[in-house]
């Protein structure tokens, strides 16, 4: 349990989510138009009387509106929780930190599990494909909402720096910083691969029940941990797993004969199951389908620069030795398309052992450059 | 003012697109930003140093140059410039074809292994010589490759490479008349401004 005086200085302490709806259509870029649409978040900081310390922080896949602090009777914080709050990365003493739950989640804002106006049951599987530009743009409606007009930065680590980059492409003029760390221009073939094993993994689990699971009662428990136990296993690196597990047994021994289980397979076990119990199946489904569809050159015929030619705001790209998800590699052709447009552009790879998953840890190297870069964002604020 | 930022700075055309090679703390481009608003890149490998490009406002990409530059285009920047790092990379002829692939033209600084207390001390102690503007040991020095002037202007007719700019200077950046005279003996750096032939 966390209460006020239990939270440490460096944390935003306790947060409570808020809702905006909008009664007004919204059209995807998949050709649908949701009639209405609602948007869960939580802001951190205060804005200033200019609105100009505003940072959006977009979340990943399994991610959500809750990205620092505690909710009331809970004692694990937001998911980067490490990166925001007073005194550190994304200093809430300067910014107005805004964290939304896209489009298509589970965790509040409208997506699969929400009901269909037209048909008042679950949308389930039925609920639109959205995209990474459908985000961005509900995301610029959130900014209109609270009296936002330019970001001081977007930031997202993975499938949350494309959005950042996706920002400075369609919203060149309300984005002052682009913060992409871990991320890519889009997916390759074997990315695309991991992410339809992770779905079928779901589809084919019975209780998937062809999405309708939620009105049939069920969770499709097996899929949903399957699809989380193979992620997980691409978001760290060998290295670091062997060094976390090595072979060591969990119970039994190799005496036994084949009755044995390593540390490694029960602690995949515990993610999978920890996870099917709190993510929606559809959501899974259609945010890896984001993943998949996201590519930053799809209205520049293929070109990564063209597509960078309109962007005005400043990027900080980050990368991680270890990470073999986006590795090191896809962020370097961010970055060579960047100069090759000439944007401004700053560029690290941070040594670590942690895989992809590093983006979301307190490494000293990646924080130390990650905060001298927003102190850069910080002296255009105010 | 840094005198051997302004000498740099007498070298390149106003408004030109720049890509400095071990760019340090960024101090030359954001000189040059500030005096002939170029558009800069510096490539650096020393994370300190690119704490210090973001702190001074330059575009900064974390690369060894020794992993090569083969990610810039032909003829994509108008200036490629590199102080004081020729002699530290471990192929300054491929370096140096490589910055005239990127850009017409380039500005080289360099240490004068040929300066008259370098050959002093090679003559008279029998040893490499250590000076305030070469301080490490032979065991420990960054400085791998050491030339002379004359050794680099022999390389530059070797290799089809022009010499459009020389400007030579001693520890206190003066460009005296003796430097002038005998340049290869008195001189502590040298400028180079190069194009292909």
């Amino acid at each position: 349990m966390t209460d006020a005086s239990e939270v440490s200085e460096d944390s935003v302490g306790l947060v409570t989510p808020q809702r905006a709806r909008w009664n007004e259509a919204f059209s995807l870029k998949c050709g649908v138009t949701l009639s209405s649409y609602e948007l869960v978040y939580e802001t951190y900081g205060t804005l200033n009387e200019r609105r100009n310390n505003a940072v959006l922080i977009c979340h990943a896949l399994s991610g959500n509106h809750h990205a620092a602090g505690y909710h009331e009777g809970e004692d694990r914080p937001g998911w980067w929780d490490t990166a925001i709050g007073p005194g550190k990365s994304i200093d809430t003493n300067t910014f107005f930190v805004v964290s939304p739950n896209n489009l298509g989640g589970c965790h509040g804002s409208t997506g699969p599990a929400s009901i269909n106006p037209d048909t008042n049951k679950c949308w389930g599987e039925s609920f639109p494909q959205v995209t990474v530009e459908d985000w961005v743009k509900s995301q610029a409606a959130l900014a209109d909402r609270l009296g936002i007009e330019r970001w001081a930065a977007v930031i997202g680590g993975s499938l949350g720096g494309m959005q950042a980059l996706q920002w400075s492409i369609d919203y060149p003029d309300r984005i002052a910083h682009a913060v992409a760390i871990a991320s890519a221009p889009w997916l390759s073939a074997q990315n695309i691969a991991f992410n339809e094993i992770a779905r079928h993994a779901i589809r084919t689990d019975p209780d998937f029940s062809d999405g309708s699971f939620l009105e049939a009662g069920k969770v499709p428990e097996r899929g949903l941990m399957l699809a989380r136990m193979l992620g997980h296993v691409t978001y760290l690196s060998g290295f670091g797993l062997g060094e976390r597990f090595g072979r060591e047994l969990k119970s039994g021994s190799m005496e036994d004969g084949g009755k044995v289980e390593f540390e490694v397979e029960s602690y995949l076990r515990h993610q999978g199951k920890s996870f099917a119990g709190r993510f929606d199946a559809n959501t899974y489904v259609n945010i890896t389908r984001v993943l998949d569809l996201f590519d930053l050159r799809s209205k520049r015929a293929g070109d990564l620069v063209r597509a960078f030619r309109d962007a005005q705001c400043h990027f900080l790209i980050l990368a991680f030795t270890s990470d073999w998800r986006f590795s090191p590699e896809r962020s370097k052709e961010i970055v060579d398309a960047l100069i090759a447009a000439r944007k401004g552009v700053v560029s690290a790879v941070i040594e670590t052992k942690h895989g992809h998953d590093a983006f979301l840890l307190k490494d000293p190297e990646y924080h130390k450059l990650f905060r001298t870069y927003m102190d850069r964002v910080a002296l255009d604020v105010e | 003012m840094r005198r051997d930022l302004e000498i740099i700075s007498e070298l390149i055309a106003k408004g030109s697109s720049v890509l400095d090679l071990g760019c340090g703390s960024g101090a030359l481009l954001a000189y040059l930003q500030e005096h002939k608003e170029v558009n800069g890149y510096g490539l650096e490998i020393d994370r300190e140093q690119i704490l210090e490009c973001v702190r001074n406002g330059v575009n900064v990409i974390e690369q060894d140059l020794d992993h090569g530059l083969s990610s810039f285009t032909n003829d994509s920047f108008d200036f490629v410039v590199m102080t004081e790092t020729l002699q530290a990379v471990k192929r300054p002829d491929r370096v140096i074809g490589e910055m005239l692939r990127i850009a017409r033209e380039a500005v080289v600084t360099f240490p004068n292994f040929g300066h008259l207390g370098c050959r002093l001390q090679m003559v008279f102690k029998g040893r490499m010589p250590v000076t305030g503007h070469l301080p490490n040991q032979w065991y420990d020095t960054p400085n791998i490759h050491m030339c002379t002037f004359r050794d680099f202007e022999q390389f530059c007719r070797k290799s089809g490479i022009e010499i459009r700019e020389r400007f030579v200077v001693d520890h206190d950046y003066n460009n005296t008349w003796l430097i002038n005279r005998l340049p290869n003996l008195f001189g502590i750096t040298a400028y180079y401004r190069i194009g292909r032939a």
